[in-house]
């Protein structure tokens, strides 16, 4: 009923190409933006800010970026913590040489730092697959945390060894630094994932994405077919690394202010990796999905007892939210190993030819 | 130049003139790097019958070696004595892996039969952070002490003068290399005399074909992730008598990916090659370049990048098979 498709003709390639082949997808989506840039900061609070959106939207655009390495190119990494962690290093070092630039600036330009680390840790994947290529990337997620901690460099000779972000403004609006509004910093988020990831889905169903599938498919086949696979690997580690060190980089200036090299641990890249597979391999919007279930549930979990009205101590719950943290990912891969994306699929799949059965 | 000579020549020179120093490193490496071994075997073992990448390995050291000493801090006031409460714990921590074998096999591996092996991976994540938080909730996430004398394992230290120097070897590291060498050479005699050992290699060179010939699926999964969590005890006992037991111990678990990139996914001969190997080549970096020129914990990556380095010539590892790739 809500998504009947009949009468919407599709009369040239172009249509049937085009980004919104059913016009029910564009008023979802226009409701979606609207809720996100309307509804929400009408509600939220300074909790909600800091504890729910800004991090889930933060690791959406790392888990995009992950989603663009392993689902799109099919290279597994476990690294991607290491590439934030570039990210962030390379916007705090820019921010303070050049102290006037636009934050704006800077942070685009820090994701060509962790590009270029990205480019240099993918070449293995020239000569190595599958899970020795997942093992060969988490020497990057080592070294990098390691070069954190001894390169003083890198965090100005600080004595704590920590970043810390200084306050910032864009044309007298601070944004950055602990003066800065939530609800600034989080339309100034929401801004940028909604640009990054316009950009990557036109970018997966242009020339490059589909190289990338090729690749993830079969890249011998890939190869046969005029497919140049040093091109197409390396290109995948850029694009995905770049998009990891800008969310790296938000995570740093507009989430937790001040960063320990520690942060940028391997936890934090499996969490990555959870998210792109619970919200599905080879999909833009999966990685929302899935940043959703995997970043708001430990919260709401933890919240849970007290709106139940039990006393649990922290430290046990502690452990019982990951316990079921840990379960919920093995029940979901056993009920959709495809990812909450085919979940949604299913469903406007089902809404398209209801109310018949086919 | 005088980087070069910090480099190139500096650290055989040191070497050559206190030998006994270098001898001690060696055999710090050594031991560490047969407790590598002993993780990448339990890999190894779950790779070759499932093609699971298991990375729960890990934490199964940690839980092992948590219940044993949970078991026995429970016992001690029941029984009295501490040898006999650890006799009767050792085989209730036996009895508590295979539950988790069993468990594992029912619930995670059975449903997930055939799927990607990177969702299969994923899963065993799912497992480590649920016996992180089950353990953590059980025993308590403070650090323990490994009951390391109510098992027998002595404490004292062999001290040798080699070249008229001084070498100091720690009997429970002893105790941890003779373990592992017996632990290792029952288990190649068990994958090679017994049925089920036959049975389990059989798994790992063609499902299909081992099928067909009447193996069952099932319980070799269970046996082997119950081998598995017997290694994992083991090096829960030898690792956690040296370093105390406590989620940190996990961090091993990493330790062993290098050994195993290294040593080829498939190899039981390539996993104890390997974790030798690392764990001498990484301690003797360590003292002898990293500590002077890298400001030192070079330990956390050495492996893992001198592991790609070798990978770039042999992708399959050292002794892992041929990889055929066909279209």
């Amino acid at each position: 009923m809500f998504y009947r498709t009949s009468g919407q003709f599709k009369t040239s390639y172009e249509s049937d190409q085009a980004l919104f082949p059913i016009k029910q997808d564009m008023v979802l989506l226009v409701v979606i933006l609207a809720t996100m840039y309307v509804i929400f900061p009408m509600f939220a609070s300074e909790f909600t800010y800091k504890a729910l959106l800004v991090p889930v939207l933060i690791y959406s655009l790392a888990s995009l970026g992950l989603n663009i390495l392993t689902g799109y190119a099919g290279q597994l990494s476990l690294g991607t913590a290491g590439f934030m962690g570039v990210g962030a290093y390379a916007c705090y070092k820019i921010t303070t040489i050049f102290p006037e630039m636009n934050i704006v600036i800077a942070l685009f330009l820090s994701g060509f730092f962790s590009a270029a680390v990205g480019v240099a840790f993918g070449l293995p994947s020239l000569r190595i697959k599958g899970f020795y290529l997942a093992i060969a990337t988490l020497a990057s997620q080592f070294f990098l945390v390691w070069l954190f901690e001894k390169w003083a460099w890198l965090y100005n000779y600080n004595a704590s060894g920590a970043i810390e972000v200084r306050t910032m403004d864009i044309f007298g609006l601070v944004v950055t630094g602990p003066n800065a509004s939530p609800m600034v910093q989080y339309y100034f988020v929401l801004g940028i994932v909604s640009v990054v990831t316009f950009a990557m889905i036109n970018l997966t169903r242009g020339r490059y994405g589909r190289t990338w599938k090729a690749v993830r498919d079969m890249d011998i086949a890939a190869e046969l077919v005029g497919i140049n696979l040093m091109r197409a690997k390396l290109s995948a580690f850029a694009v995905s690394s770049y998009i990891v060190g800008i969310a790296g980089a938000l995570m740093v200036f507009f989430w937790k202010g001040a960063a320990e090299p520690n942060l940028f641990d391997i936890p934090m890249s499996f969490q990555i990796v959870f998210i792109a597979i619970i919200g599905g391999l080879g999909s833009v919007m999966g990685n929302f999905l899935g940043a959703i279930l995997i970043v708001a549930l430990p919260v709401v979990l933890n919240l849970l007892p007290e709106i139940l009205g039990i006393s649990i101590g922290s430290a046990t719950m502690e452990h019982v939210n990951v316990m079921v943290v840990g379960s919920l990912i093995i029940m979901f891969l056993i009920v959709e190993p495809h990812g909450l994306a085919r979940f949604w699929a299913l469903i406007r799949e089902k809404l398209i030819i209801w109310p018949f059965p086919h | 130049m005088e980087t070069l000579y910090t480099v190139l020549i500096d650290p055989f020179v040191q070497m050559v003139e206190v030998p006994d120093f270098f001898l001690q490193v060696l055999w710090e490496g050594l031991v560490s790097g047969v407790l590598y071994s002993l993780i990448a075997l339990g890999f190894v073992l779950i790779f070759k019958s499932s093609r699971i990448f298991n990375f729960a390995q890990g934490i199964m050291v940690v839980f092992a070696a948590l219940s044993l000493v949970g078991l026995h801090s429970f016992l001690v006031p029941y029984v009295g004595n501490e040898f006999v409460a650890a006799a009767i714990a050792m085989p209730l921590t036996l009895g508590i892996m295979y539950a988790l074998a069993m468990g594992v096999e029912r619930m995670v591996l059975r449903p997930l039969v055939g799927q990607p092996d990177i969702i299969l991976f994923m899963a065993t994540i799912g497992i480590t952070m649920f016996l992180i938080g089950f353990g953590e909730f059980v025993f308590g996430g403070e650090n323990k002490v490994m009951i390391t004398e109510a098992l027998g394992i002595p404490t004292g230290a062999i001290e040798f003068e080699p070249f008229g120097g001084f070498l100091l070897m720690e009997e429970k590291d002893v105790f941890a290399v003779v373990m592992a060498i017996i632990l290792v050479i029952s288990l190649l005699v068990f994958l090679n005399k017994s049925a089920m050992g036959r049975a389990i290699r059989a798994l790992g060179d063609d499902h299909t074909a081992a099928l067909s010939v009447g193996i069952s699926l099932s319980t070799i999964w269970v046996l082997v992730w119950f081998i598995a969590g017997v290694i994992a005890l083991a090096t829960g006992i030898v690792w956690g008598a040296r370093a105390g037991v406590s989620f940190a111990l996990e961090v091993i678990a990493y330790k062993a990916l290098p050994v195993l990139m290294l040593g080829g996914l498939e190899s039981v001969s390539g996993a104890i090659i390997g974790g030798i190997a690392i764990g001498l080549l990484e301690k003797v970096f360590e003292i002898y370049w990293g500590q002077p020129l890298f400001g030192g914990n070079t330990e956390t990556w050495f492996a893992f990048i001198f592991a790609l380095i070798v990978l770039l010539f042999r992708p399959q590892g050292l002794f892992g098979e041929k990889i055929i790739e066909r279209v």
